[in-house]
This record gives structure tokens, sequence and C-alpha cells, in this order.
């Protein structure tokens, strides 16, 4: 065989390789979905958004609560975890040069690899025990310890991509430091630290392990941050290991509404990074 | 839109140390213009390295100078002490007097951002802001200024385009993102920028270097009409480009200014061997 067969030969079978990589790596998703949708679409209605548990044996229940309770817990610690991030996030790029940049970068990357159950154990240990009662606010508070060094970490990627020539052309033109950051830098980093919120949002809305020490779950509607709150996560948990065929019917659509979410918010963020491209 | 050229005084920033008028000369004496601009032995580090040394240099007003010599002769860092720039780099800095209107620059109490609202800068890359549309670009430095009106803002915003010669191309697109325009014209939107605020001085750092040759030929135009109204240095690494804008002409090696003359002195009869050497080719 000549050469130049050879390297095409070798060529065909590396690009094949790289395709069946690509969609190796999607089948767990595809798999996921089209179980998720064989097993949980069925039960999807009307009611199901609408309604919160019924007695065993009526039908008729939904998981309005546990999505309303989702939206509250997450919506809280992103309001929470956000606005911290970010802010470290911006300090680490464009102030962070010594020791304590050094430590907040190390912290941050430890609590990234810390598993979301030790968060759980620490909230209740700080917040749930002190208090003597669970509350949506300690779950809150769990997922934003979570929230924080992920949006830090991704803030501090986008603000560094901004290139120095545009921080240089704002001194140039008298811009103070503090202004230069905020007014220049930040806002050409702005649609990739906003894709990067979404993201760990995305992240933080399907962990279960946290509020279990936390939030704790609720059979009712409520919307009292102070009190127990059901929460997507917790009743798919509690409703897979129950022993009724309604309630498995149940938590298979709970996760199918739990992993569109999900989906929405990486779509929306994917989105959010396209405009920004064509607009660069 | 059409108005009148603005007036050029009413878009100055405040006042500051750095910029009260310069002692006014005996009644009646008639001695040579005091230079604009003066750098007196001035040196520059980077760390341990020395960057720039001991170097003394006037920039009279309304002349285009132009620092010229090989790479890492220090010639940009030159330039990026005459607006307080060259103190950003970590570790840099630098000792000696630059004087803007007879006040030192490096005076103690100066604010290095008022220097740099009566010293504009242009960098080798274009660098418009992405996020801000081409009128939002060109009105950048007057929000960091005293409080305009936002008609002001608009005349000082068409008053700089025209001069930066990019309104006729830009008249249409106002609100449309600075980053549509093609690198030249990027360019010429941050020369608009710089200007817009009114500054004294205006330095340039290798403009064109990245741009193709119909652009530098309308940058090099622009550089010999900004001298009317404004004190111009200029970086280059090409020396025809040298020849083509410049009054005055300083050459530079391993961080020491050689000779400094007319411009076409120092290519035709330059006194020192270096520069010769230089400015015909045989070394840079």
């Amino acid at each position: 065989m000549s050469s130049r067969a050879t390297r095409r030969v070798f060529g065909a079978f590396m690009t094949g390789t790289t395709y069946g990589a690509a969609a190796l790596a999607i089948l767990p998703l595809a798999a996921i979905l089209a179980m998720l949708l064989v097993k949980g679409a069925g039960s999807l209605d009307w009611n199901f958004f609408t309604k919160s548990a019924v007695p065993v044996g009526e039908t008729g229940g939904g998981f309005a609560y546990a999505i309303v309770g989702t939206l509250i817990i997450v919506g809280i610690a992103a309001a929470i975890g956000v606005p911290i991030g970010v802010g470290a996030g911006i300090y680490l790029a464009e102030f962070g040069a010594g020791r304590l940049a050094w430590l907040v970068r190390f912290v941050a990357d430890t609590l990234n690899g810390i598993p979301s159950i030790v968060i759980g154990i620490f909230a209740w240990t700080w917040i749930v025990r002190p208090t003597g009662k669970f509350t949506a606010l300690a779950g809150s508070a769990a997922l934003a310890c979570i929230l924080v060094p992920i949006v830090a970490r991704t803030t501090e990627e986008m603000v560094r991509l901004v290139p120095n020539s545009l921080r240089e052309a704002a001194l140039a033109l008298g811009y103070p430091r503090w202004r230069t950051s905020l007014t220049v830098v930040v806002r050409t980093a702005g649609t990739g630290i906003v894709t990067g919120c979404m993201v760990a949002v995305a992240r933080i809305a399907g962990e279960t392990a946290p509020l279990l020490f936390t939030a704790l779950g609720n059979q009712f509607f409520s919307t009292n941050v102070l009190q127990p709150m059901a929460a997507l996560p917790l009743q798919i948990y509690v409703y897979a290991q129950g022993p009724y065929d309604e309630w498995h019917r149940q938590a298979w659509a709970g996760a199918l509404v739990l992993i569109l979410m999900v989906l929405i918010l990486g779509t929306l963020a994917r989105l959010a990074a396209r405009a920004h491209r064509a607009r660069a | 839109m059409r108005t009148a050229p603005a007036p050029r005084r009413l878009a100055r920033p405040p006042v500051t140390a750095a910029r009260h008028p310069a002692p006014a000369s005996a009644p009646g004496a008639a001695g040579p213009e005091p230079p604009r601009l003066a750098v007196e032995n001035l040196t520059a580090w980077y760390g341990e390295m020395t960057g720039v040394r001991d170097v003394s240099l006037q920039f009279p007003a309304n002349t285009v100078t132009a620092l010229i010599g090989p790479s890492g002769c220090g010639k940009s860092t030159l330039l990026r002490c005459l607006n307080r720039m060259h103190e950003l780099v970590p570790g840099a800095r630098a000792e000696g007097r630059v004087l803007l209107d007879g006040h030192d620059i490096y005076e103690r109490g100066v604010n290095p951002i008022a220097v740099r609202r009566s010293i504009g800068m242009v960098f080798q890359k274009p660098t418009p802001f992405p996020t801000m549309t081409i009128a939002q670009n060109v009105a950048a430095g007057l929000k960091v200024g005293p409080r305009l009106p936002k008609r002001r803002q608009l005349e000082i915003v068409e008053h700089a385009l025209r001069r930066a010669a990019l309104w006729d191309e830009v008249k249409d697109r106002l609100e449309h993102p600075a980053t549509d325009l093609s690198g030249g014209q990027q360019q010429r939107l941050c020369v608009a920028r710089t200007i817009a605020p009114e500054p004294e001085v205006i330095l340039l750092d290798e403009p064109t270097a990245s741009l193709d040759p119909s652009g530098t030929t309308r940058i090099e135009e622009l550089v010999q009409d900004l001298k009317r109204e404004f004190t111009v240095v200029i970086v280059t690494h090409n020396m025809q480009q040298a020849g083509r804008v410049s009054d005055v002409t300083a050459f530079f090696y391993l961080g020491e200014l050689i000779e400094v003359g007319p411009t076409t002195q120092m290519f035709t009869a330059p006194t020192k061997p270096q520069t010769e050497a230089y400015v015909t080719g045989r070394f840079g």
C-alpha cells in the first residue's frame, strides 16, 4: 500500500473514531430523555402543573407545589449566590494578584469539588440545627454555597477573556480603574457571565442532597420560605421510593419536567452566547 | 444633522493641577514659544530592567514628533510615560520629569487620571469598545468629564468624527455596533474617541501597524491634520511613515535618545553614525 493510501485510511479511521466518541457522548442524554418521555409524558397533564398532591387513591393530583417550591428555592439561591459569585469573579480577574486571590481561588475550586451532600450537612449544622427547624431558606443557602464557586470561576474566565487592550483604551481615556472594570470590561464579558450563571443555576436546580437536610420537603403547597418546602428533586426522591404506582408515574413526570427546565435554561444560555458571538 | 463645528474650548474637561496655563513670559519678551510637552531626565524601568535611560526631549506645540528605532529601543515605553500609562504595567516605574505646559505630571498629588484626559492615546490595534455603538464609542471619553447635555454630546461626536475623516462613512449608522466597522475605520473611530474630550496632546503608538495600505494612508493624512489643533507624538516602525508625517524625528537605541532633529535632516544628514545606519536600513 502506498503511503498516501495508508494516510487516507488512517485519516478516515481517526475521523470515524471522533464521530463515534461524539455519538457516545450524547447517547446518555438521548437515552435519559427517551426514557423519561416514554415513562413520564403520559402523566403530564394540566393537573400536573396546577394541582398539588392528593391523598393516595384519589386521582388528579399534581406537582404544582414541588414546581413552585423549586422555583422559589432556586430563585432565592440565585439571588444570594449570583451577586456574590459575579463579584468574586470580577475581583479574581481584575484585581486578584496577591495571596488573598490565591486563597479565594483555592477555596472556590475546593468548594466546587465537595460532594453536595456535604454541603447539605453543613447547612443543616449551621442553619437548621441552631434555628430548630427545616426551612426553604436553609435550602436556598445550601444551594447558594454550590452556586457561588461555579459562578465565581466562570465569571473570572469570562472577564479574563476581555483583551487587555480594551482596559488600556479605557484607562487612556481617563477612566478610573473601577469604572474601567465595570463599564468596559464587565460589560464586554456580560453575555458570557450571564451564560455562566444560567448554567450554574441549571446545575443547582437538580440538586437533591443539600435539600434533604434543609428544605426537607412538604406534602402541601407552601410559599412560606420559613417553613419546609417541596422541591422537584425531593418529590421525585420520595415518590420514586413510595409503594404506589400513581406515585411512580408522577415521579417520572416530575423528572421529565425537571430535566426540561434544565434544558430550557441551557438552551437560553446557548442562545445568549450565540447572540454575543453574532455581535462581536 | 448639520451643525457648525463646535468651538473646541467648550468640551474641555475641568482644569486640574496638571493643566494650569503655562507661566506667562515677561511682557514684550519675544523668546521662542515654550514646548507644550517636555521630558527631563526620564528613566523608566520594568522591574529591574531599564526601558528608557535618562531621556530629555521637547515636543513643541502643533508639531508631529516621530519616535523611531529598532524593537525594544524604548520608544513605546517613553510614549507610555507621557500619559502615565507606563506605571500600569505591574512592576513598572519611572523617574524624572514630564512637563505639560510647564507642570510636572509626575509631581506628587497629580492625578494620573486627569493627566490621561489631557493627553490622549491611540494604540497599535484598534480598540473600539465592543458593547458600545459608534456614537457611544466616540462619546466614551466625555462620560468621565463634566456632565454635558445630550445635544452637546451629539455635536461633539459629530465634530470629532468629522475631524477623524469618518463622519461621511458612519453618519447613517451611528447607532450600529462599532465592531461593524473595518479595521481602518475602527482606528479612525479610536482617533475620534481620543480627540472628542479635547486633549492637549495626542500620542499614537504605531497606529497603522495593523492596517492595510489604504487604511494607513488615511491615518497618515489624519495625523497631518491633527497637528493644527494638537501636539502629536507618534511611535512608528516605519521610517517612510516617519518621513511622511513628522516634523521632528527622535531616534532611540537601547533605551537612549541618540539623536533628535528636523525630520528632513534626520533622514538626509544625521550627525550620529547609529542614526545613519538605522535610517539607511543597515540594522534594526
